[in-house]
């Protein structure tokens, strides 16, 4: 499994807001792709927008409710179109299959095209120790290979690379140095690529979505190099989370519609390959051999929630990582594992334990923007408030999270809120403290946690002579109502 | 309860009767304890436009600080407060309503109470009882009222922050807009990325700071390209957090609540 560092979120972030080029660079990718996407729906138009979104949000329902179902629909289409399938339940089952199908099969050099899950599960890691050379084939992904990274986004795992960076490592990694351009650093990529490609034993790829009534396996890309990688080389294997099956046909065209939009703001991809197993005894092109493996690492556990359960109809398009003011400040790496943004907030704590994620759910405002872009309108603000509880309050997993701050912070709070007579006996000890710091009104600086850290770069409102509440009793609760049927303009009441 | 007009018209003319209807102020903590000059305008505002307004005195805080910080508990400690102060008051009369001057307690109230008792039926259908009767300020004003011109002068450039909670949790967006439009003397002004949040976010602010601190950057950045000289919101929270950076940076835009600037005389 790949490495978690969703304990360093605090400190990561933090030197991530304090690094000028990663702003600039995230300053630069989220607004674009942001505004892409804004185009491309207003191309189509909100009303049938928001008809796809509502669509698409019941298909995935409907297939998770009934997801046993369709996953051994799934398989048996598949095995009837000549191709394998293998269930891991975790990371390190899935790694294991894909070692042995390459080892058995002799295989040197697999070519990858992009696949999140296979983030997860280290899998470039685990082949190389057994010497079998694994190359990304996405562009961005062999950026990241070359860099020793893992993706920054989604869509876009080098996002936060500049094209000097990617000259610089072209020069350091694979030995082309000066070149300056970006056409020239594609070109390159390309040849380099495409040398891979032609001599890969084997190929692995993602899967964008499973059609369970066909038993084809659906990839969405810009490059071609998914093609390249599930038909050149002899055996092709695909790795999918079991949450990316559809029912029908039908329903795949409603994703189509709204995933390249959603990502990219394309109204389709260069390339839309669909895989229906390997080649048949009259072709002559495609693989020998396909294998599809299911992987499960922790998602059982989302679908058996029914608070977070909408989380697996993600399909992975990017639009809340886009729009998010956090990610935007933060990046990709901050989040520690391999999903950032807010859709990461919520399952990676579900996928890589509660306890080792603990400041994810309370990275974001709860502005809610994410929830409004998502193609199939995932609840995050509300499940990262259902993550938040259950880490203060304590789950059926486990007891709370909090720290005696915290929970101290919070009964203090309800305290001080538990009667009218507290608040103003509260008001009075804070009228009196601060007068130490209080100047015409305002407070500029209070050495005391947490206010220091509102006062680091805000000033705030000192606490005024009256309260509201005051003032009703002294004038507003005998000033009379004054009835109009409309507002009177510039007539003082 | 008893049954009420739906359509706020009819119910304002009644067939030619006017029938004032009652407005129970939640004034929200905040400014109860750091901006009573906002729930003063409320008050003059509401009772201006023929409305009874009440203050139930018992109110302290909706709790959502605590809610949204994950400590469910102690938030329904302080929901229980709200359902047993404003409950008995809803159904005392017909025609009542909560009125509160924040997008962020409306939401607390009306959207998240609900999913707070969900191991007590008869609570939670109390909640969602309270929760239909809630309304933020603005959305009363042209929803239940049916006015947009209430008044109001305001001299000036001014720039209006959709708060996230009211555009997002209620998708009250039009309200506040229309409601500015007609104060006499405004010229409302675009600001780039207006819909993205100030970096508030409750706790957040002072858990994350470095986060917050520069998503308020970006805020500021867009709100000084405006050229406004006042920045006006529906909820003192976010504008407390603005203004509060505003102060520290020596810029001399200002911010007011909604409430202030619709009840205003003197532009």
């Amino acid at each position: 499994m790949a490495e978690v560092k969703t304990k360093e979120f605090v400190p990561a972030s933090r030197r991530a807001v304090d690094n000028p080029q990663l702003q600039a660079a995230l300053k630069r990718a989220g607004g674009g792709f942001d505004s892409a996407r804004m185009e491309a729906i207003e191309e189509l138009g909100e009303e049938r927008w928001q008809e796809l979104r509502e669509r698409a949000r019941r298909i995935k329902e409907h297939t998770l409710e009934n997801l046993d179902y369709y996953l051994e629909l799934l398989y048996n289409r598949v095995t009837a179109n000549g191709g394998q399938v293998h269930f891991a339940a975790d990371a390190q089952e899935a790694n294991e299959i894909i070692s042995e199908l390459a080892l058995s099969r002799g295989a040197k050099t697999v070519t990858k095209s992009k696949s999140m899950v296979s983030e997860e599960m280290g899998l470039n890691h685990s082949l190389e120790a057994l010497g079998i050379r694994s190359v990304e084939t996405d562009l961005g992904e062999y950026i990241i290979q070359l860099a020793g990274e893992t993706p920054f986004h989604i869509v876009g795992p080098a996002i936060h690379k500049t094209k000097e960076d990617v000259s610089e490592l072209f020069a350091d990694k694979i030995d082309r140095p000066g070149l300056v351009e970006i056409e020239d650093l594609a070109e390159t990529a390309r040849e380099v690529l495409r040398n891979d490609l032609l001599q890969a034993d084997m190929g692995i790829s993602g899967a964008n979505f499973l059609v369970a009534e066909t038993g084809t396996l659906v990839i969405v890309t810009n490059e071609g190099n998914g093609r390249f990688c599930t038909s050149s080389p002899r055996i092709h294997v695909a790795l999918t989370g079991m949450e990316k099956v559809v029912p029908s046909l039908e329903d795949l065209a409603v994703f189509l519609r709204l995933l390249p939009r959603a990502a990219t703001g394309q109204r389709l991809t260069s390339y839309v390959s669909m895989v229906s197993g390997p080649r048949a005894p009259m072709e002559e092109d495609g693989p020998e051999e396909f294998h599809l493996v299911i992987v499960n690492n922790g998602r059982s556990r989302l679908l058996q929630d029914e608070k977070l359960r909408g989380a697996l109809s993600c399909i992975r398009c990017g639009a809340c990582l886009n729009i998010c003011p956090v990610y935007r400040k933060v990046g990709g790496h901050a989040y520690g594992w391999v999903y950032p943004g807010p859709i990461g907030a919520v399952i990676d704590p579900v996928l890589v334990g509660l306890d080792k994620a603990k400041d994810l759910p309370f990275a974001s405002s709860l502005c809610g923007a994410c929830r409004e872009v998502c193609p199939v309108k995932i609840n995050l603000p509300h499940m990262l408030l259902t993550l938040r509880s259950r880490l203060m309050e304590g789950d059926e997993e486990g007891g709370s999270k909090a720290t005696l701050m915290d929970s101290a912070m919070g009964r203090g709070y309800r305290t001080l809120m538990s009667s009218p007579a507290m608040m103003s006996l509260a008001r009075k000890v804070g009228r009196v403290t601060q007068v130490a710091v209080a100047r015409k009104g305002w407070i500029r600086k209070i050495p005391l946690p947490p206010f220091d850290r509102w006062t680091r770069a805000r000033d705030m409102r000192a606490i005024p002579k009256e309260s509201f509440r005051d003032i009703w009793d002294k004038e507003l609760s005998k000033e009379n109502a004054q009835p109009s049927q409309k507002g009177r303009k510039g007539e003082k009441p | 309860m008893a049954s009420q007009s739906t359509d706020p018209k009819e119910r304002i003319d009644n067939g030619g009767e006017h029938v004032s209807p009652r407005a129970l102020l939640y004034v929200t903590c905040l400014v109860d304890q750091l901006y009573p000059e906002v729930g003063v305008s409320c008050v003059r505002l509401l009772r201006r436009l023929g409305v009874e307004v009440e203050f139930p005195k018992d109110q302290t805080c909706c709790g959502q600080a605590v809610f949204n910080s994950g400590f469910t508990n102690d938030a329904r400690h302080l929901a229980r407060r709200v359902l047993d102060t404003f409950g008995p008051l809803l159904e005392e009369k017909d025609d009542t309503y909560i009125v509160v001057p924040s997008g962020s307690c409306t939401s607390m109230m009306r959207v998240f109470y609900p999913s707070l008792f969900e191991d007590d039926p008869d609570l939670q259908h109390r909640a969602t009882e309270l929760g239909s009767r809630v309304y933020e300020l603005s959305e009363f004003l042209v929803k239940v009222l049916g006015v947009t011109d209430v008044g109001g002068k305001h001299a000036g450039k001014v720039a209006y922050h959709p708060s996230c909670h009211l555009l997002r949790e209620l998708e009250v967006e039009d309200e506040p807009v229309k409601l500015l439009r007609q104060v006499e003397g405004i010229d409302l002004v675009e600001v780039e990325q207006a819909r993205t949040c100030c970096g508030f976010g409750g706790t957040f602010s002072v858990k994350y700071p470095h986060i917050s601190e520069g998503m308020l950057a970006d805020k500021l950045e867009n709100l000084k390209a405006s050229g406004a000289s006042t920045l006006v919101g529906c909820d003192v929270s976010c504008l407390m957090h603005m203004e509060g950076a505003l102060r520290r940076r020596g810029s001399s835009m200002s911010a007011l609540h909604l409430a202030q600037v619709l009840e205003s005389s003197e532009g």
